[in-house]
């Protein structure tokens, strides 16, 4: 459904160009959700705004690459075009902060009918009818009665579910996640996390995970992509990559995690600080901080080389021909 | 909300007294007003009889005290140049005032409102940089002065508008212009700022995720949040124009309430200075009140229980 090829957006600063999207590459299709993960800063944020063709502006613009969604093109698409037939219709997308994604000076009824409205989806009931029946959909309680109340009088949580409710009114084939349960408390987390569920059974959206939260990324996702500094370093089949990750990186953000009823003295954590995104290092950007780096390493970019179940971008799977 | 509203009149009347007092003592200092009601050859006991006619010959004290007194049952004494209740020669005047305020006002937020949206949607742009120069200048140049170009200008030169007094609509576009001219650089600034940290808030980003049209998101859903810090400034400048627009229709020869006040300035006219003041000092609390109130209009976290 979805397919990305060698995506790249940058951002234009005036201390120098951030390659914050720098040779994408991914699918997903109908009914699967894709884990994005990775550090803060690796770009997980810029790939999703990148596929509403929405980086942020005047900084940033894609530069190259291809996003084919069910065989149509989108880069390059007009902007006006984007936002009729696209945005919100085709991609949707659920942002980090509950707290600040919603406007505070309209109702919620009215902001889960605005796309319903943009986008001419009330035929026979009114927008606002149907934006009660989403609101009851993502499990407002007694939704119709709240829908004329504001973003205020709502809990972190069920603000959340108005957001999810806009970003799946129009039913898009596609949804985006962007670290959605960051800021709820664990409960809550758990909750939303059966809704989005919910809402891919209901609508069969793929959805794209964009998760820091490995333990979130592996009971929701089918498949995991791990970002770092602008790349996709190895993508694969959830347990496959939890039992025998390929890239150094991932082993040791594997190895950063506690895992629960195993004994272990300390958690080791990866050595060095994430790299300047102005002036990343040359040949892979994790070589000053991979402990088996060798020369090659330094010097050329490892290519992405198809694995069993998934694709790795390091010198130590492609030399050894797997 | 009962307890909000009392506690702001009773805030409003202590405003009220205050402003009166200072003009009350301040006005007494600027002169004695029977030099310029009787004629250069009056002898010291026809001003003395005056003075005592007038009440003037009282201590300050008694004077405020009586003065106060009869504000109370709504008379603020008679105008000593008009020979009429001198309330009522301003609130006469009043409609004029109005007309004027809400003119300029009008030509103010016509002019601001797209101007300080267009300025933060095309932030660095030509648009965005004449904008801030007009601003500049609006800020900068006084609007009597203004008053005078256009006058020069449109009135005399061209011969476009009439350049003096009150009647057709045509009348009342230059002193408008003259009257909103700063309220308009003001406002823009301040809108365009606040537009500005709107747009890049994330429920705007939010909102073009789900692909609503841009126009929509600008003129719909950012101004009406941006709009906060406006209303704020619309009812401080509409409560100044209407308290005062003394200068402007001075050089318009306005008839209103501003241009009788500066007349009465000019002649001691006492009781038509306080009866000014007491206008003006209660057009400016009760408009304020207002204000307030209308937040909870446009912003729903601000209505009080």
């Amino acid at each position: 459904m979805l397919r990305v090829r060698d995506l790249k957006t940058h951002l234009y600063l005036k201390r120098g160009v951030v390659k914050a999207v720098d040779g994408v590459s991914f699918d997903l299709a109908s009914g699967e959700t894709l884990g994005l993960i990775g550090e803060s800063g690796s770009g997980k944020t810029m790939t999703g705004l990148s596929l509403l063709g929405l980086p942020p502006k005047p900084a940033g613009r894609i530069v190259a690459g291809s996003i084919e969604l069910d065989g149509r093109e989108l880069v390059g698409l007009d902007e006006d075009v984007l936002a009729r037939e696209v945005r919100g219709r085709q991609i949707a997308m659920i942002s980090q902060d509950p707290m600040t994604s919603l406007n505070p000076v309209f109702t919620v009824g009215e902001q889960v009918a605005a796309p319903i409205r943009a986008h001419g989806m009330a035929f026979e009931r009114s927008a606002m009818d149907l934006a009660v029946d989403e609101l009851d959909r993502v499990r407002v309680p007694s939704a119709a009665r709240r829908a004329g109340d504001y973003p205020h009088q709502f809990s972190g949580g069920m603000r959340q579910r108005v957001v999810a409710a806009m970003a799946i009114a129009c039913r898009p084939r596609l949804l985006i996640a962007d670290e959605p349960t960051s800021a709820l408390d664990v409960t809550i987390q758990v909750q939303f996390m059966d809704l989005i569920e919910q809402i891919q059974t209901d609508t069969g959206a793929g959805i794209l995970f964009i998760t820091h939260d490995l333990g979130v990324a592996a009971s929701l996702c089918h498949r995991i992509a791990v970002m770092y500094a602008g790349r996709i370093v190895e993508t694969a089949n959830v347990d496959k990559l939890y039992s025998s990750p390929l890239h150094p990186y991932t082993q040791g953000l594997l190895d950063s995690v506690p895992i629960l009823g195993r004994r272990q003295k300390r958690l080791r954590s990866i050595a060095g600080n994430p790299p300047d995104p102005l002036s990343l290092p040359g040949g892979c950007a994790f070589h000053p901080r991979c402990p088996h780096a060798s020369e090659i390493c330094r010097k050329e970019a490892p290519p992405s080389v198809s694995v069993e179940g998934g694709n790795v971008a390091c010198w130590l799977v492609a030399d050894s021909g797997a | 909300m009962t307890r909000y509203v009392i506690s702001r009149v009773l805030q409003g009347l202590i405003a009220i007294f205050g402003a009166l007092l200072i003009v009350f003592v301040a006005q007494r200092l600027s002169g004695d007003p029977v030099a310029l009601m009787l004629p250069m050859d009056a002898s010291e006991a026809d001003f003395a009889a005056m003075r005592e006619a007038l009440g003037l010959d009282r201590p300050l004290l008694i004077q405020f005290a009586i003065f106060l007194g009869n504000a109370l049952t709504g008379d603020f004494g008679q105008s000593y140049q008009w020979n009429a209740p001198a309330m009522q020669l301003l609130l006469d005047r009043l409609p004029a005032t109005l007309e004027l305020a809400m003119a300029g006002l009008l030509f103010a937020v016509l002019l601001a409102v797209p101007l300080g949206v267009f300025s933060a949607v095309h932030r660095g742009s030509w648009m965005d940089r004449s904008a801030k120069v007009f601003a500049m200048l609006g800020q900068a140049i006084p609007g009597f002065w203004i008053g005078l170009l256009l006058i020069l200008f449109i009135a005399v030169e061209l011969q476009w508008l009439p350049a003096y007094g009150r009647g057709t609509l045509a009348h009342l576009v230059l002193p408008a212009v003259a009257l909103g001219w700063y309220p308009v650089a003001a406002m823009t600034r301040t809108l365009r700022s606040s537009m500005l940290d709107v747009l890049e808030s994330d429920y705007i980003r939010m909102e073009r995720a789900i692909g609503l049209p841009e126009r929509t998101i600008v003129w719909r859903y950012a101004l009406r949040n941006a709009a906060v810090p406006l209303v704020t400034m619309v009812g401080v400048y509409f409560a100044n124009m209407l308290g005062g627009a003394f200068v402007i229709e001075v050089v318009f020869a306005w008839p209103g309430v501003g241009r009788t006040v500066v007349d009465a300035v000019f002649a001691r006219d006492f009781p038509v200075v306080q009866a000014g003041v007491m206008l003006s000092a209660v057009v400016f609390v009760v408009v304020n009140l207002l204000v307030d109130l209308s937040y909870g209009f446009i912003d729903p976290r601000i209505r009080r229980g």
